[in-house]
């Protein structure tokens, strides 16, 4: 696909990733479906193939998942120009999306650190952390059933708990799992 | 900025923090390179179990503020921890380190990915480390359970709201922000009366 963006195009992607950037409580793949809008179906910056190739591929990738969003830009410059033009993109869209959630972030960070003898801070703090413990285990569950959750998907669950297990009650290197994990499937056995 | 907070840190007892931005910023690199399918099972390992950097306690107490924030939570994580240390300095160069080098396989799987996408190993072993991820990170519930011990509103009530945000989260599947104001509300609420 080839496509042609001017200067306003690109001011255009930064600013929808500024804005996005301050909506993505819970993470940056909770605004994936307002990227999909706005990069493929609107604008046709970006097919649907390399859409979600972005994002499986900065899941399987190590490192934060926000990445993905730099590999949207990556594409959109690959398809407006050569490699200088995708690494523009990718600063653009990386850049958008982390910047005003950083800045709004350190903020947060200095002031709670601040005031972190104040009891509302406190209360804040350990209200919370039951519901970090509970969401920790609810999603490693919603990533295992993610690719479905009828029984024929039993082996992967296997892998998942006895993953699970290992990293619970010994301190075997999460490597070794990873890398286990891979030539299990790799064999066709998941 | 960076002066007082480190002024604050040396009257504590004295404890495992990063030696020098490079530390950090190598530290925060190493850690994500090993993070297949998130990077929270790691840090949890590297700055709590290995480094000491953080406490079990410390350690929820900052990931419910990242997580609460927009932005993606281990780069919100990055900068609390980092400006910990080294002010908006140590912000930066923990950010980089979690983005540089992983932003670099990535580009490189980007495009060595045209040439094995239709490989039934590939996708195999994709899937294999997407569960073993999985698992990875119910541990990392696990092993933060036993802090809650500790908690102001006190442990039949931890379990409690910790179900209901479980239930909530897997069966109910609600938009997250409806659970944090909600049942995190409520937790604010009963720890703020703890803390008296």
């Amino acid at each position: 696909m080839s496509i042609t963006m001017q200067p306003a195009d690109w001011l255009s992607l930064l600013v929808h990733f500024l804005q996005l950037s301050l909506l993505t409580v819970g993470g940056a793949i909770t605004t994936a479906p307002d990227m999909h809008r706005f990069l493929v179906q609107e604008k046709g910056w970006l097919t649907d193939p390399q859409f979600s190739a972005s994002i499986a591929i900065a899941q399987a990738a190590p490192g934060p998942n926000v990445l993905f969003t730099g590999l949207m830009g990556w594409n959109v410059g690959l398809n407006a120009g050569g490699l200088s033009t995708a690494f523009f993109g990718l600063l653009v869209c990386l850049g958008g999306i982390i910047v005003p959630s950083s800045v709004l972030a350190y903020a947060t960070a200095q002031w709670s650190h601040r005031n972190r003898d104040v009891r509302a801070v406190r209360g804040f703090k350990q209200g919370m952390a039951p519901l970090v413990v509970a969401l920790l285990v609810s999603t490693g569950l919603i990533l295992a059933t993610a690719s479905g959750s009828g029984w024929e998907h039993w082996p992967a669950w296997a892998i998942t708990a006895v993953a699970a297990i290992l990293v619970w009650r010994t301190r075997i290197h999460l490597l070794w799992l990873l890398g286990a994990g891979a030539v299990i499937g790799a064999l066709g056995y998941v | 900025m960076s002066a007082t907070v480190t002024a604050v840190e040396d009257a504590a007892p004295p404890r495992p923090r990063p030696a020098s931005l490079t530390d950090l910023f190598v530290s925060f690199t190493l850690l994500a390179l090993q993070g297949f399918g998130g990077v929270l099972a790691v840090v949890q390992r590297e700055l709590v179990e290995k480094k000491g950097w953080m406490t079990k306690e410390e350690f929820i107490e900052e990931w419910a503020v990242a997580q609460i924030m927009p932005g993606p939570n281990v780069v919100n994580l990055s900068i609390t921890l980092g400006a910990r240390y080294f002010g908006w300095r140590g912000a930066v160069v923990a950010v980089a380190g979690m983005l540089t080098c992983p932003l670099l396989v990535v580009l490189a799987l980007a495009l060595a990915y045209a040439h094995y996408a239709d490989s039934p190993q590939v996708a195999g072993a994709l899937r294999g480390m997407g569960a073993v991820a999985a698992g990875l990170i119910i541990a990392t519930g696990l092993k933060l359970m036993p802090a809650l011990k500790k908690n102001a509103m006190g442990l039949p009530l931890c379990i409690v709201l910790g179900l209901l945000t479980f239930v909530a989260i897997v069966v109910f599947r609600l938009p997250l922000l409806w659970v944090l104001g909600g049942l995190g509300g409520i937790g604010w609420a009963f720890a703020y009366r703890g803390l008296r």
